[in-house]
């Protein structure tokens, strides 16, 4: 499995590969990171057998590199996701997905009663809390938690 | 001593303690001297997206005692927003004719919203359930007035718990002067635990009790709130509880000297009226430091006084 992996991995010859991705979240993560614009190469992969997970899904994109804040917003849906660089066939990166200390225009309000659900205004949020994810609104103040996130569309 | 000039406010968050200090003492002095013309040269935009009496009044005086204009509205059925104008388009407009916006909305987060849209300060006058930090300042100002001081108090909160904003700013600010906090409260309108964590994290105590008589001996302020028939599901559990957080004259035996009966207005029947003419009662003159709190607040920020 493990070697099958680094085989998919050096595949491509630059840009990141995001590994563990859970099946579900796979389209999420690719929203979260803009990838439908993206001009090269993604090869997109999901059900595939994971010893860790059962089922996982994988994206590599090639060309591509992200900051760590920016790749971190996947950590809300794919919080046990590996983030691999590739350069020249080698992997020089590979990193745990974590939650960043903010997280802007990504998931929305779940206050009805917010002015970013009734304007057209990006969404900002402090992490309050990583571990059981919990959001707290720049603007109106409450707390969006992980049982009630939507993603803004 | 910080420069408040172009500052907003929004959350009682955006203050340091010093900071509401500062401005309770500018308040002392109009409480002294209130009709300064130290603003006759700046505009004033109230906009009130819904009714608001006493707010709404209370800025007006205190700008109008400190000689500036005033521009706005209380109705916004008569603007431009009942044809659909975007909050970003009105608050850039009315920017670019005021030298300070004061902003009431019931939408959460609005004000925030348009201190980042406006290029002049922003005071906000209530957002929906969110925030109304001049209200928790003018009750520190009468905290602080009617006690002395602000620090090692008894605060009684009374009522509804939950769904009141001015109760959660209160106690967040208290949590900044050593307070402990008697919590008096059906059960279906506790203090959130969010609050009561802030509590704790400050490293202070809070007590829950149901019946009010419990922490008449004990406390330096009643702070009481109405409890609204509508935050209940059920209209029985309603009219079961109504009456539990209802203070009268005869129950006030007892309590403190310097005790002192607080309460946002408006009242409905949850003081009665024979409180009223107790040396306890003082929610009208709490009232009445709004004016000052909000001219303290408008001088600071408008860089007419430090």
């Amino acid at each position: 499995m493990d070697t099958k992996k680094e085989l998919v991995v050096s595949a491509i010859e630059n840009g990141t590969v995001i590994d563990h991705i859970p099946t579900t979240a796979v389209y999420q993560v690719i929203r979260i990171l803009g990838l439908e614009n993206h001009e090269d190469e993604v090869l997109i992969g999901y059900n595939l057998e994971s010893k860790k997970f059962g089922k996982k899904g994988i994206i590599k994109i090639k060309n591509k590199f992200f900051d760590h804040d920016d790749i971190n917003k996947i950590a809300l849906v794919a919080p046990f996701a590996s983030i691999i660089t590739i350069k020249n066939f080698n992997v020089v990166e590979k990193i745990q997905a974590e939650i960043p200390n903010h997280i802007d225009n990504i998931v929305k309000c779940m206050n009805p009663k917010c002015i970013t659900n009734s304007e057209v205004i990006p969404t900002s949020f402090d992490v309050v809390d990583k571990e059981n994810i919990k959001l707290k609104c720049h603007y109106c103040e409450k707390f969006t938690t992980k049982e009630n996130i939507k993603f803004c569309e | 001593m910080s420069n408040l000039k172009g500052r907003n406010l929004i959350s009682i968050t955006d203050f340091t303690k010093e900071e509401y200090i500062q401005v309770l003492d500018i308040a002392e002095e109009f409480e002294k001297n209130p009709k300064q013309p130290i603003l006759s040269d700046k505009v004033v935009a109230t906009l009130f997206f819904e009714p608001s009496t006493r707010t709404r009044l209370s800025f007006e005086s205190a700008a109008n005692q400190l000689g500036a204009r005033i521009i706005g509205f209380s109705d916004p059925g008569a603007t431009s927003v009942q044809k659909g104008e975007t909050l970003h388009d009105t608050i850039t407009m009315v920017a670019s004719y005021a030298d300070l916006i004061v902003m009431r909305n019931p939408r959460e987060g609005s004000s925030r919203y348009a201190s980042e849209v406006s290029n002049v300060p922003v005071i906000n006058a209530g957002d929906g359930a969110n925030q109304h930090p001049t209200q928790c300042m003018l009750d520190l100002y009468s905290i602080r007035k009617t006690q002395g001081t602000l620090d090692n108090l008894n605060i009684a909160l009374v009522g509804d718990l939950k769904y009141g904003r001015t109760v959660h700013s209160l106690v967040q600010a208290m949590c900044n002067f050593n307070a402990t906090f008697h919590l008096v409260s059906p059960t279906e309108l506790k203090l959130p635990s969010s609050v009561k964590a802030s509590i704790k994290e400050a490293g202070l105590k809070y007590y829950q009790y149901t019946d009010l008589q419990e922490i008449i001996p004990t406390a330096d302020i009643i702070y009481m709130t109405r409890v609204q028939r509508e935050r209940f599901a059920d209209p029985m559990e309603y009219e079961r509880v109504k009456d539990s957080c209802i203070l009268t004259g005869s129950m006030l035996q007892g309590c403190k000297e310097n005790m002192k009966i607080l309460h946002p207005l408006p009242r409905v029947n949850e003081i009665t009226t024979d409180v009223d003419k107790t040396p306890y009662a003082y929610y009208f003159q709490q009232a009445q430091n709004g004016v000052y709190v909000r001219q303290a607040l408008m001088a600071a920020i408008l860089g007419a006084r430090e």
